[in-house]
């Protein structure tokens, strides 16, 4: 099936879509891995809530792209060249410092995009934007709290995320710089320029890190493609896992 | 002649399958009930986005409502738009959770924009004392977070504002 040929919104559709589903798919690996006992809660539903956010952008898509598309085929049928997403939501998660760091990072961002989506003449798309703002209100609460209390913790727990955010910050360009996917949708309106989200992210991120004490991180940013569908090796590694059952039984039913 | 108050006597008895002392009215979620000439239709509105219930309470409305028109004749529209808000659980639902054992949520879910928002200590549902504290800001559904009296010293389930 060729996925090259969907129109701009079906192409941003996914583009979303895939940020929420691999990001998602990230934190659920850490279900049963977390750190104490609600923090591994947490992660299990922060991960539940974006898979469930990716399932309206898919299912939205589906319908859009017809012929008998699904949610499901779109999950689990295409390729890595396929995603839209960030590279930034691929990266392994790391030590609990590194999966917030990356979080609060990416909530931040989407908050934002989700702002200028919900002003969309596209009435679907904006209504799953609307819906998505007050959940993303509520997970970048939990990773600024967690931010805030490595930073302003111990000794330990202040390099810990002093260095995660150092690690994962080179990966924070490819937000601000447009791809196709994005200059098609800021030309009909369905999503911002994404140029345009840079200095109120700043803002937003620089308030969090100052009450942690720590400083905006300085590392030299990577110049990345993943919107582009050119992705970190990570990704292949996630999907081969991700999409393994439905492609080796597909006729699997759940 | 099945009337769309028969199918709201109806609903009433439909319950959240993961907090079943509130049934899908009280939850507010049913946004438009009609009776049409061949069956019936209702708007549903999902609660939290990952909560895995949707798809349940959607079955649920359905197979009771076909007891009332028949098999086949309830037509289920998913309105995402206004998204649902905690605000919009009954009064009657606020009370039904708090006796259930779960703090209720607090009525003001649009002023929770800030990223370092000071959350506001809940009453204990056992012994209503204010001396409260979040130990997590998700619990055990989707629609949940984890609390801890500081008075009785029991922990309890709040239902999250959003």
């Amino acid at each position: 099936m060729k996925w090259d040929t969907c129109d701009p919104s079906e192409q941003y559709l996914l583009h979303l879509g895939d940020d929420a589903l691999i990001l998602g798919h990230r934190l659920s690996e850490w279900c049963g891995h977390g750190p104490i006992l609600e923090e591994d809660i947490a992660l299990s539903n922060l991960a539940l809530d974006l898979v469930g956010l990716a399932r309206h952008y898919y299912q939205l898509a589906a319908k859009r792209i017809g012929s008998g598309m699904t949610e499901d085929r779109l999950a689990y049928w295409r390729g890595e060249r396929d995603f839209k997403n960030h590279v930034m939501v691929e990266q392994p998660n790391g030590d609990f410092a590194d999966t917030m760091a990356r979080q609060f990072l990416f909530d931040a961002f989407h908050l934002l995009q989700l702002e200028a989506i919900e002003q969309s003449p596209d009435a679907d798309l904006a209504a799953i934007a609307r819906k998505a703002l007050k959940e993303t209100t509520y997970r970048a609460q939990h990773s600024s709290e967690w931010v805030v209390r490595m930073g302003d913790g111990t000794e330990e727990s202040h390099s810990r995320i002093s260095a995660a955010l150092q690690r994962i910050w080179p990966f924070t360009d490819e937000f601000f710089l447009p791809a196709e996917v994005d200059r098609l949708a800021a030309e009909r309106g369905l999503g911002p320029d994404v140029q345009s989200l840079r200095e109120p992210w700043l803002e937003l991120v620089r308030e969090v890190l100052a009450k942690a004490q720590l400083s905006l991180p300085d590392m030299p940013q990577k110049l990345l493609r993943g919107k582009s569908g050119i992705h970190s090796e990570s990704l292949g590694f996630l999907l081969s896992e991700m999409q393994g059952l439905p492609r080796a039984y597909p006729d699997a039913q759940w | 002649m099945v009337s769309a108050d028969d199918l709201r006597k109806r609903l009433h008895l439909v319950p959240d399958p993961e907090v079943p002392a509130l049934s899908v009215l009280d939850l507010g979620i049913v946004r438009g009930l009609r009776m049409m000439t061949d069956g019936c239709e209702v708007d549903l509105s999902p609660t939290y986005t990952g909560c895995p219930a949707t798809e349940v309470i959607e079955r649920d409305v359905r197979e009771a409502l076909e007891e009332l028109v028949g098999k086949g004749n309830v037509r289920i529209k998913t309105v995402l738009d206004p998204p649902w808000t905690s605000d919009w659980i009954s009064e009657e639902g606020l009370r039904k959770l708090e006796s259930y054992g779960i703090a209720p949520p607090p009525k003001r879910s649009s002023d929770k924009r800030s990223l370092l928002g000071i959350s506001t200590p809940l009453n204990c549902p056992r012994c209503k004392s204010s001396q409260t504290e979040r130990i997590s800001a998700f619990g055990s559904t989707a629609c949940k977070a984890l609390h801890r009296c500081l008075d009785c010293q029991e922990p309890f389930e709040a239902f999250k504002c959003i």
